[in-house]
């Protein structure tokens, strides 16, 4: 067993643990590998170009941060405590942000608020590209993962505490206050943390709508691929990661009181009916409902029309991507060949890698190290690690460099991109069964892995395809993490977007962003069958 | 005959904790030994260093005069069930009966046949297609147990095997794992922390407590002569009463003098005065037999079968002691609060403890 946790284990270190290791280091060279000690943070704090990003990031976060969270937690409070119509159906359009790539809102912004835009008057002057856009185009993508933390919270509520409450003949706003609102506050910590994370390492939004308002974001971008300034990219990847260190940290340490909290013996809470009450919250998500799916729709319909909204006449030329600035049809193609290989390689090694810090006896050092290894990607935002890649894979000693630009460095980038989800998911599910199987098979002298294949895998199928859906749908949509690292060859339908916005083609980025979108529905639905159908034949035994 | 188990110096360490301090026990074959104690005795550290689960720091465990100290768990010889069951839950009850008998040299029908008469021993018959989730829990620490007989280990260990069950189909498993251990005459080791298990089920006790071994004897051995105050006190009820040694066999208790067995104790030390509630006699007529104490009736609390008194002297000699009285004897005396009695205290029911801590 040890000889497994060593090959994961090793595979951590080479593709994330020995990366940001050289890339910290080279954020102390000069341009000729010289080792400069701080001059560099020195030059980044006395140009103001470049540190006032750091401000600029800090407030769009926060602004987007304080937009997201209440709306997604009134969302949240009247899917389950109200008894509103179709809760099924909002939640599910609720999630449609996450199955498209960041880019995406921003590009429909552009043509609701843009200088051709049909809502353009509704600024009163401001202008969309900028803090504006970037602030809309980050709410809606992050109002799902928000969302889905506050859920969660609010779902542990016990009914006997509100029981209690009324009893003792507490008003609905002091029940609110004094029992609803404690309870989620783990939730809303949590959520808060995870929006701002992901607003602050965000890349797409503002790099599609950002116009000259920079981030530190998009300044790792620009002295990487604009300038040529490896050393300065090193020096703003590292101070993007300090925000993001944080409240990862931060975050951590709230979800371990959450724990606390859920194994409580709770009895379900059932919403009791409130006609006004529940007329409100109906109004409230059809609202967010419709703004959440008019982004999509934007653009959906700028894509099959000639030039949105001014000539609506049908056209599929913007889905001639070949004639197009980005990679063309090919690069479709490579993002279903990334997310494929990404979900079946990245499922196996995370749930393997998971089982293995979970069931292992002993080597308690190896698998403590293991775990740190398997939380850091969290942490570290996809264009910090994408730098790190160049430094280390690009580097002329390295005999990993063949990989370099190919299709494998960029499953390898994925996979450790979005390890962690993966493993805690995996953590989760091998936690539920009872810790004594392994001894039991040990007993009857069978070797573990007959235990792994006869008992593990099978009782843990459901939460392995939810790390492959997960895996498939990121890696169909990220941006950040592999736009240092693709090739000629390589090019991806995310990128291409990416690119095609670069060369003034929207509707044709707005067109592959769609199918990003179509694709990721499509692998969703498929996983909704596949897991339905597994159920079915393998999980019998659940039933009693 | 040599013993089917001995344990030498055993002592299990984790970090500076001692969980195991220095233990040697040795069991003969065929032999139900059960493992007494409280929480944290370090009962199940015994059993799970016996498994090879968790390796002792030192000293050396023999099983059928084959040094097993540093084996791995697959390279020894021992079925296990524990009080969670630990059933395969995607498998049926007949598979996990199975698990331990399928490998290459088996052949299937040979295994189908010992997992049907497996079931058959434990009345499972009906139930070998259905999934753990569809089992009583009696059912289910039955389909352990039989998957840990499967492969007819020469050591049978049971780690509480029975506490997560309710307590009338604990104590009909009680008797039907006891009856099935006589008949397979497998040498099996149970920890338990629940006394009445053990005393009705083992052949030897081992009580433990702060990870050693206390006493070591036949369930009967250990409630009549307990070897210490720990064990006395862990095992049924004790009256425990400080006093001090007055000449060769008797004992000062407050104003009176009791008539016991010293074991060669010195005048003047301080003792404690151990008895059971139900050794204690109460005098139908006269009070002048030696060993005699007057107290008054506390209170009373009925029992079912018996009632059990709270007696207390005057203040002076702050004795208190708890007898079980019959309900005939209530009835008849019109016994009841604040009634005065008389008890005698068999001396050859008294144990002596030196130290005067006084157990409640």
């Amino acid at each position: 067993m040890r000889l497994f946790i060593g090959v994961i284990g090793l595979y951590l270190v080479a593709a994330l643990a020995l990366p940001l290791g050289l890339m910290l280091a080279k954020s102390f060279e000069g341009p000729r590998e010289e080792f400069v000690g701080l001059a560099n943070y020195v030059r980044y704090f006395s140009t103001p170009a470049l540190f006032q990003s750091i401000g600029n990031s800090l407030w769009v976060s926060i602004l987007s941060t304080l937009i997201t969270v209440p709306t997604a937690f009134v969302y949240a409070y009247a899917l389950t405590r109200s008894r509103i119509p179709f809760r099924g159906f909002f939640k599910t359009v609720a999630l449609v942000p996450i199955l498209v790539p960041s880019l995406l809102p921003g590009l429909a912004l552009v043509y609701l608020f843009g200088n051709q835009g049909l809502l353009k008057a509704t600024l009163l002057g401001h202008s969309i590209y900028g803090p504006i856009g970037i602030v809309m185009a980050e709410v809606f993508t992050t109002f799902p993962h928000a969302l889905l933390i506050v859920l969660a919270a609010l779902a542990l509520a016990d009914a006997r505490l509100y029981e209690a409450a009324v009893a003792l003949r507490a008003s609905r706003a002091r029940i609110f206050w004094t029992v609803t609102l404690p309870g989620a506050r783990y939730g809303l910590i949590s959520a808060t943390f995870v929006v701002f994370t992901t607003v602050v390492t965000d890349f797409g939004a503002p790099k599609v709508i950002g116009g000259q308002y920079n981030v530190l974001a998009t300044d790792v971008y620009k002295q990487v691929i604009g300038q040529q300034n490896f050393q300065m990219g090193a020096v703003v990847s590292v101070i993007l990661l300090v925000p993001a260190i944080f409240a990862f940290l931060v975050d951590r340490a709230v979800r371990r009181r959450q724990v606390a909290l859920l194994s409580a013996r709770a009895v379900p809470l059932e919403p009791k009916p409130q006609p006004l009450f529940d007329l409100a919250m109906l109004a409230y998500c059809v609202v967010v409902g419709l703004a959440l799916l008019s982004i999509v729709a934007v653009s959906q319909f700028a894509a099959v029309v000639k030039f949105f909204p001014y000539n609506l006449t049908l056209t599929w030329a913007h889905y001639d991507f070949d004639q197009k600035g980005g990679g063309g049809w090919a690069s479709y193609y490579n993002s279903i060949r990334l997310a494929l290989l990404t979900s079946v390689v990245g499922t196996f090694v995370v749930f393997v890698g998971a089982y293995l810090v979970e069931k292992a006896r002993g080597f308690a050092l190896g698998r403590g190290l293991f775990h740190f290894l398997a939380m850091l990607p969290m942490a570290v935002p996809g264009l910090v690690l994408g730098l790190a890649y160049i430094f280390f894979f690009n580097a002329p000693g390295n005999p990993l460099n063949v990989l370099y630009r190919t299709m494998t460095i960029l499953v390898i980038n994925t996979i450790v991109h979005f390890y962690t989800v993966g493993h805690l998911t995996a953590l989760t599910a091998l936690r539920q069964m009872d810790p004594e199987f392994e001894t039991v098979s040990a007993s009857l002298k069978q070797p573990f892995y007959r235990t792994f294949w006869r008992v593990t895998v099978p009782v843990c199928l459901p939460s392995t395809l939810d790390i492959a859906i997960y895996m498939f749908v990121n890696a169909m949509t990220t941006v950040s993490g592999v736009v240092f690292i693709y090739g000629p060859k390589t090019e991806l339908a995310a990128i291409s977007v990416l690119n095609m916005d670069d060369t003034g083609e929207i509707a044709s980025a707005a067109a592959m962003a769609m199918m990003i979108f179509y694709t990721n529905v499509a692998a969703r639905m498929l996983h909704l069958l596949l897991a339905r159908w597994l159920e079915r034949r393998t999980q019998a035994w659940r039933r009693r | 005959m040599p013993p089917y188990l001995r344990i030498s110096r055993l002592t299990k360490k984790f970090g500076g904790f001692t969980a195991l301090d220095d233990i040697s026990l040795e069991i003969a074959e065929g032999e139900f030994v059960c493992f007494l104690g409280p929480s944290g005795c370090g009962k199940t550290t015994l059993l799970r260093a016996i498994a090879g689960l968790d390796i002792q720091t030192a000293g050396r465990i023999e099983q059928n005069g084959r040094d097993i100290s540093a084996l791995p768990p697959t390279k020894r010889d021992f079925g296990i069930v524990f009080q969670s069951y630990a059933l395969f839950p995607n498998l049926t009850a007949a598979k996990n009966v199975a698990y331990g008998l399928q490998n290459a040299r088996t052949p299937r029908a040979e295994v189908a046949r010992r997992v049907s008469e497996l079931l058959e021993v434990m009345g499972l018959s009906a139930h070998g297609a259905k999934y753990p989730a569809q089992l009583s829990g009696g059912q289910q620490q039955r389909v352990a147990l039989a998957r840990a007989l499967a492969t007819s280990p020469g050591l049978l260990l049971l780690d509480e095997p029975l506490s997560a069950l309710d307590a009338k189909v604990r104590v009909h498993l009680r008797h039907e794992i006891k009856q099935l251990q006589r008949r397979l005459r497998v040498t099996t080791i149970m920890v338990t922390h629940d006394q009445e298990e053990a005393l009705t089920m083992a052949d030897r006790i081992v009580v433990m407590n702060l990870g050693a071994i206390e006493q070591v004897g036949t369930p009967l051995e250990i409630y009549r002569e307990p070897a210490s105050p720990f064990v006395a006190d862990f095992i049924g009820v004790m009256n425990f009463v400080a006093g001090t040694v007055v000449g060769d066999r008797a004992v000062r208790l407050g104003h009176t003098e009791l008539a016991c067995e010293l074991d060669g104790l010195a005048a003047g030390t301080e003792v404690t005065l151990a008895i059971r509630p139900e050794d204690i006699v109460v005098h139908e007529g006269r009070a002048t037999e030696p060993n005699t104490l007057t107290l008054r009736v506390d209170a009373l609390a009925f029992l079912g079968s018996l009632f059990r008194a709270d007696l207390v002297g005057d203040a002076s000699d702050g004795v208190f002691l708890r007898a079980d009285l019959p309900v005939d004897l209530i009835r008849r005396r019109g016994i009841g609060e604040k009634s005065m009695l008389s008890v005698l205290l068999p001396p050859d029911r008294i144990r002596i403890y030196p130290g005067s801590t006084v157990h409640r």
